[in-house]
């Protein structure tokens, strides 16, 4: 069997990563110990909820909200 | 996760209100709470000239992007701070949305470059009077956004502070008892002298979260890049910590400010107000005129020794 895993591009500081799906968005967020209320996900350029599921051939960009104000 | 309001898709859930939205209803809720903002607190009329404040970032374009969406008379001011690439790429972005948003709307984009102007960067200017650059640059920004301000006779000056900006900034202010402050900490900021403008922050019923996914369903472009400057700042802590108590407590940041803000309206002590307390110690700058505790402003003070070691 191929395994392919979903492409994942966190922001600031920038960051690529591959993920194996599926999974949802806030297990990703966890997986990577980011906290849902200081990020946003978007999957091929549409904004997502934390319980959608996330699978592999995905582009993930998950971008930070927070400025330093 | 669909949306409440309507039979599409959810994009964003929001806990602290129990709901989730899709885009078009996204938009429909923040435009509300502007405007909810602007009604409530009395920021301005439609008859009023607006100043925004505007960095490049999402909060300000966004705000931006409101007020001319909801008829208002918005021009924006940005700062050109002259931090190397990540200005030329912030004042990339406000040019874009001037272009694409205001232009169409007979707004205007006033720009001042603090390098042309003042003879150095923000950075520089900073080192040369031995001052964090962030709190050099909060005086350089507040001194021309009020300058600008009076000098084209706009009524008030809207900034893009938002909920978690405000309850961040509470949170410091509580935690060092810094209880002087705490009276300018509401969302509308008369002009409490002559020589101040007028400051208000209609976003303040809104997160940065929900602020960023309407930036991303309109299509604002904005610089999602941190000012370089900021890193280390206390604020970006206090946020996280913040950020940690509202994933495990939806509802934290909003009980958090807005009842302060409720307490401070229902304060009946004697204390004395804002204006009162600003009447009493401010006077005009020997050498600028705009209000100052001191005989010279810090601006002017800033100025002064930057230049003299300058030459």
């Amino acid at each position: 069997m191929m395994h392919v895993s979903m492409h994942v591009r966190v922001n600031h500081p920038p960051k690529e990563l591959e993920i194996p799906g599926p999974k949802r968005v806030r297990e990703v967020l966890r997986e990577l110990g980011l906290i849902p209320e200081a990020y946003l996900v978007i999957r091929n350029d549409e904004l997502v909820t934390e319980d959608e599921i996330l699978r592999d051939t995905d582009i993930i960009d998950i971008r930070p909200v927070i400025s330093g104000g | 996760m669909r949306c409440r309001k309507c039979p599409t898709r959810a994009v964003i859930k929001i806990p602290r209100h129990h709901t989730a939205f899709c885009g078009p209803c996204l938009t429909e809720f923040v435009r509300t709470q502007v405007q909810r903002a602007i009604k409530t607190e009395r920021m301005f009329t439609p008859d009023d000239r607006i100043l925004v404040a505007v960095s490049g970032g999402k909060d300000s374009l966004t705000l931006w992007e409101i007020l001319l969406a909801l008829g208002y008379r918005a021009d924006a001011l940005y700062v050109d701070l002259g931090i190397g690439g990540y200005s030329a790429r912030s004042r990339e972005k406000v040019e874009q949305f001037a272009q694409q948003f205001a232009e169409p709307r007979q707004a205007r984009l006033l720009v001042h470059q603090i390098k042309e102007e003042e003879g150095a960067g923000i950075r520089e200017l900073a080192d040369l009077v031995r001052r964090p650059t962030c709190s050099a640059c909060g005086t350089i920004k507040r001194y021309h956004f009020n300058r600008v301000a009076l000098a084209n006779q706009y009524d008030v000056m809207a900034t893009g502070h938002n909920l978690d900006d405000e309850a961040a900034r509470l949170l410091g202010n509580v935690l060092r008892w810094q209880e002087d402050y705490l009276h300018k900490q509401g969302p509308n900021l008369p002009a409490s002298v002559e020589g101040f403008a007028k400051k208000v922050k209609p976003l303040y019923r809104l997160t940065e979260r929900e602020i960023a996914a309407y930036a991303l369903v309109n299509r604002i472009d904005y610089i999602v890049e941190e000012c370089p400057m900021a890193k280390g700042s206390k604020m970006l802590l206090y946020k996280d910590v913040l950020n940690r108590l509202e994933t495990e407590s939806p509802g934290t940041k909003q009980t958090f400010y807005w009842r302060f803000l409720e307490r401070q309206a229902n304060q009946t002590s004697t204390a004395p107000s804002m204006q009162d307390t600003d009447r009493t110690v401010l006077q005009p700058c020997r050498l600028c005129g705009q209000p100052t505790t001191a005989d010279t402003c810090m601006y002017c003070k800033m100025m002064a020794r930057a230049k003299s070691a300058l030459v």
